[in-house]
């Protein structure tokens, strides 16, 4: 019992050790690749256009409960304490640097990255990457710059947005629950954010993107088998992707907290 | 010439390629045939070096393939159009742009000489008009056949064939037959065809290669193969259930 365990652990972390190194083997490379001109625009727009305007409808519809579960949850406390006007300053620095950067990541790692993993593994299983090769056509500059580009810069874009739309579901509660006037509202989100709140949430999205993007292709990749593997490629990258963003998130949080106090 | 030289090659303790070696002449078609599992495209990928063999060397054209660096690759690939067995179309790409995916990644070329080269491929293979339909629009054997065009359009000299009529109805296999070697005769290339149909080798082959264990045991002209002696051979191509194939462990892949 206890030796099966052991094995078991000591398989998971050799496969994990195989899982490390196969990423850094694919950033290696794609970095490699990265600047390496010509650069196809339109493959770029493509997946910007995927990994961005596709996913507005739900990156809203999460960041507006978001601001209202913020603002009803904070309602209570700052209620009971005669400090209703707070809630405003709390919603917005908390989703400006935390909620923001970390929901709307999440959701592309779920909403794209599994379809990235699931395009590539089915490319994989039907020779398609193979295909690419006989073309000449390396499958990492094909397949995986355009993607790392596009989901590195729509990133910081959609959470800009989704705070925006966390801010204004705040807004809603506040002014139309709790009777805080408009123009206090925005005056007092606005006042209490410094431009490090933002900076400090936006500059982290750009590498939640970039591990998004690897660690998708990465899974894609190394599809083994036919529809089913492509089933377990698509869970371990959205998997993989959320443990490796709340782990850069921590180590940002903690790196971000003694630059700028 | 291809000249495969005592090549191996294993996947996990598991020996698909043992010490093979196979020369095929310029503007010949050679056939390998074997069961399948056995390794006959793990070979057809050694050739266009998307696979590198664990001992031994792929000679074209007298260069070692392994030893050259990523553009001479490109290069050497640019002149070997591959047919997979399934097609492998990219499915978000339409007709035309799979066709002419080579040249759009490679060659600069005015969007109507590109049209123009895709759609002689697409003629070539008896599919004119297509061009705007997408892959899932198509049916098993247009998707070979298009398959065939786009490894036609880089005009190759050599075309590396995987199954090619695998999955489609006995008259589309023929089809297929006689395009492949309708193409041998027009446009002069070698072609390495790897099946386990054998009505489709001795239509289209000038040599036939048996794989078996991982090595070519038998190699010769359709009518040697079909009148050999050799027992592995003779339970191959005439689909017996006994013989030697089946009481041995066989094909290990």
């Amino acid at each position: 019992m206890i030796k099966n365990l052991f094995e078991d652990l000591g398989r998971k972390f050799i496969s994990f050790l195989y899982f490390l190194g196969g990423i850094w083997n694919l950033v290696f490379q794609t970095f490699y690749w990265l600047f390496i001109p010509p650069y196809k625009k339109e493959r770029i727009f493509e997946q910007a256009k995927k990994a961005g305007s596709d996913s507005l409808p739900l990156v809203s519809l999460v960041s507006f409960f978001i601001g209202v579960i913020l603002a009803l949850q904070t309602a209570v406390l700052m209620q009971r304490l005669g400090s209703e006007m707070y809630i405003a300053s709390i919603v917005a620095l908390s989703l400006v640097r935390e909620l923001g950067p970390v929901i709307t990541a999440l959701v592309i790692a779920g909403r794209v990255g599994a379809a990235i993993a699931a395009e590539i593994g089915t490319m994989q299983v039907t020779e398609q990457v193979d295909a690419l090769e006989t073309l000449a056509t390396n499958p990492i500059r094909y397949l995986v710059v355009p993607r790392l580009i596009a989901l590195s810069l729509m990133l910081p874009v959609l959470t800009l947005y989704a705070d925006l739309i966390g801010i204004f579901g705040g807004y809603l509660i506040c002014v139309y629950k709790l009777g805080i006037s408009s123009s206090l509202y925005i005056s007092i989100t606005f006042n209490n954010l410094l431009f490090k709140d933002l900076f400090t949430g936006l500059f982290k999205t750009v590498f939640f993107g970039i591990i998004i993007a690897l660690v998708s292709c990465y899974e894609g990749f190394n599809v083994e088998g036919g529809a089913e593997g492509v089933g377990r490629a698509t869970t371990r990258a959205v998997v993989n992707s959320f443990i490796l963003i709340i782990i850069a998130d921590c180590l940002f949080t903690a790196v971000f907290y003694f630059i700028f106090p | 010439m291809i000249d495969i030289i005592n090549i191996s090659k294993s996947f996990n303790n598991n020996k698909v390629l043992d010490n093979l070696s196979l020369k095929i002449e310029d503007g010949s078609t050679c056939v390998i045939i074997g069961r399948s599992g056995c390794g006959k495209s793990v070979l057809l990928k050694h050739i266009v070096g998307i696979l590198r063999p664990d001992s031994g060397k792929v000679m074209i054209k007298g260069k070692d393939i392994s030893l050259l660096d990523d553009k001479q690759m490109d290069d050497l690939r640019m002149k070997i159009g591959m047919v997979f067995q399934g097609g492998a179309l990219f499915d978000s790409l339409s007709v035309a742009d799979n066709v002419g995916f080579g040249l759009i990644e490679h060659l600069n070329l005015r969007k109507e000489e590109l049209l123009e080269r895709v759609e002689k491929s697409l003629s070539l293979v008896g599919l004119c008009g297509i061009g705007n339909l997408m892959p899932i629009e198509l049916s098993g054997g247009m998707k070979k056949r298009v398959a065939l065009a786009r490894a036609i359009c880089i005009n190759p000299e050599i075309i590396l064939y995987d199954e090619p009529t695998t999955g489609v109805d006995p008259i589309t296999a023929d089809g297929i037959n006689e395009l492949i070697r309708g193409l041998h005769d027009k446009l002069k290339v070698t072609s390495i065809v790897v099946t386990h149909d054998m009505r489709s080798a001795y239509k289209i082959a000038d040599r036939i290669a048996m794989m078996y264990q991982g090595k070519i045991i038998v190699q010769g002209g359709s009518a040697e193969i079909e009148h050999t002696e050799n027992p592995v051979v003779h339970q191959f191509i005439n689909g017996l259930a006994k013989g030697p194939i089946t009481e041995t462990t066989g094909c290990s892949r």
